[in-house]
């Protein structure tokens, strides 16, 4: 089992690289976590460019992406919206469309912002842009609002209703990467 | 007041024997309005199964694939099959089966439970019985169903808002099926 989390923003002090990392420590054993680290690398999207070999970090990117059997994303709200570079990469990521690396993948969103309401709306945007995509989005939101204050000295959230809604995502998460059998009425 | 109730089925369009279909020749489409025109699209292959007695009782079942969705461009045939739509990993085909079959009319009136992503509803569909023909000795004829129904109860939710406001997709959803079927 291998957790692919990307964060939206790029800052060292990134509150929803923490929120992942936050996230990481609630993961069962046997469950592996990678942080992506090159989403500042990922030129932006110009179909010129998209070719193959794709652009190196594009390529570590939809490599981490089809490598990982489930996605978690923190988006902070940029705007109302969520953050330019984080949508470019998933522009390149979900090229081409019909086959891309997002399809049927199970994602799940997350976010953290300075203000109340915990990038709710960046959050919808997000599920939406991912879905489009094929992705397959959650119907899952955490929303960390005043993030600022939200984490103890050790990196985990400090609030403990805040700590076992994360926990109720991974475990969503988690259940998602399962084969599910529904049964076809023949 | 007697209780008895008559439950014999009378269906004497439906030819008697067994019938399979001819997938090549066959197919289950759908109509919905997006904005101002309509989108179309078909699912392949079709298996369907026919079984109509001697004293008239029919029984059709079949299903077609979503992994084979046909639509004017590939990416919206991905759009399809992603867990927006139908959700072909998980649920690759949508599936029909008659509960009762009667004639109206000229045509039938064949109720069923229709499987879309999952979720079994009752549907009723208006069936065209075509002329039959025999070709080397086996018989075949064409059975034309159509039906209406409401996506959203199936699970299918997507659609996009347009600037006045009204969706792009609608809800109601016109599926066909044209069988060629040809006697086992």
């Amino acid at each position: 089992m291998r957790i692919l989390a990307i964060a939206g923003s790029l800052r060292r002090e990134s509150h929803n690289r923490r929120l992942l990392l936050a996230a990481a420590e609630l993961l069962p054993p046997g469950a592996d976590f990678e942080l992506f680290a090159d989403l500042k690398a990922v030129p932006p999207y110009d179909e010129d460019d998209d070719l193959v070999p794709a652009p190196a970090a594009v390529a570590r990117l939809r490599t981490a992406i089809a490598g990982a059997d489930a996605l978690l994303v923190a988006t902070p709200e940029y705007n109302s919206s969520i953050p330019g570079q984080l949508k470019n990469a998933l522009d390149w990521a979900s090229r081409p469309l019909a086959t891309s690396v997002l399809r049927n993948k199970p994602v799940a969103v997350i976010g953290a912002s300075t203000g109340a309401f915990g990038a709710v709306w960046s959050q919808a945007e997000l599920r939406k842009v991912l879905a489009a995509a094929g992705a397959r989005v959650l119907d899952v939101e955490l929303a960390v609002g005043h993030a600022a204050e939200r984490f103890d000295e050790l990196g985990r959230l400090a609030d403990e209703s805040l700590r076992e809604q994360l926990q109720e995502t991974i475990d969503a998460l988690l259940a998602a990467t399962q084969p599910r059998a529904i049964a076809v009425a023949a | 007041m007697s209780t008895t109730v008559d439950t014999t089925i009378d269906t004497p369009l439906l030819p008697a024997g067994t019938w399979t279909v001819d997938p090549v020749h066959s197919q289950v489409a759908f109509a919905i309005a997006y904005h101002v025109g309509t989108f179309r699209g078909s699912f392949a292959p079709v298996a369907a199964r026919l079984e109509v007695g001697a004293d008239g009782e029919a029984k059709l079942s079949g299903s077609a694939s979503v992994s084979g969705v046909k639509v004017q461009d590939e990416n919206l045939a991905a759009h399809l099959q992603a867990p927006d739509f139908f959700d072909a990993e998980r649920t690759p085909e949508i599936a029909f089966a008659s509960t009762a079959i009667r004639p109206s009319g000229d045509e039938l009136e064949i109720a069923g439970e229709l499987t879309i992503k999952g979720t079994t509803l009752p549907v009723t569909a208006t069936g065209r019985v075509g002329e039959q023909r025999t070709y080397m000795d086996r018989p075949y004829f064409g059975l034309e169903l159509r039906a209406a129904i409401d996506r959203t109860a199936f699970g299918l939710l997507w659609n996009n808002p347009l600037p006045n406001g009204e969706p792009a997709l609608a809800d109601e959803v016109s599926i066909t099926a044209e069988l060629f079927l040809t006697r086992a």
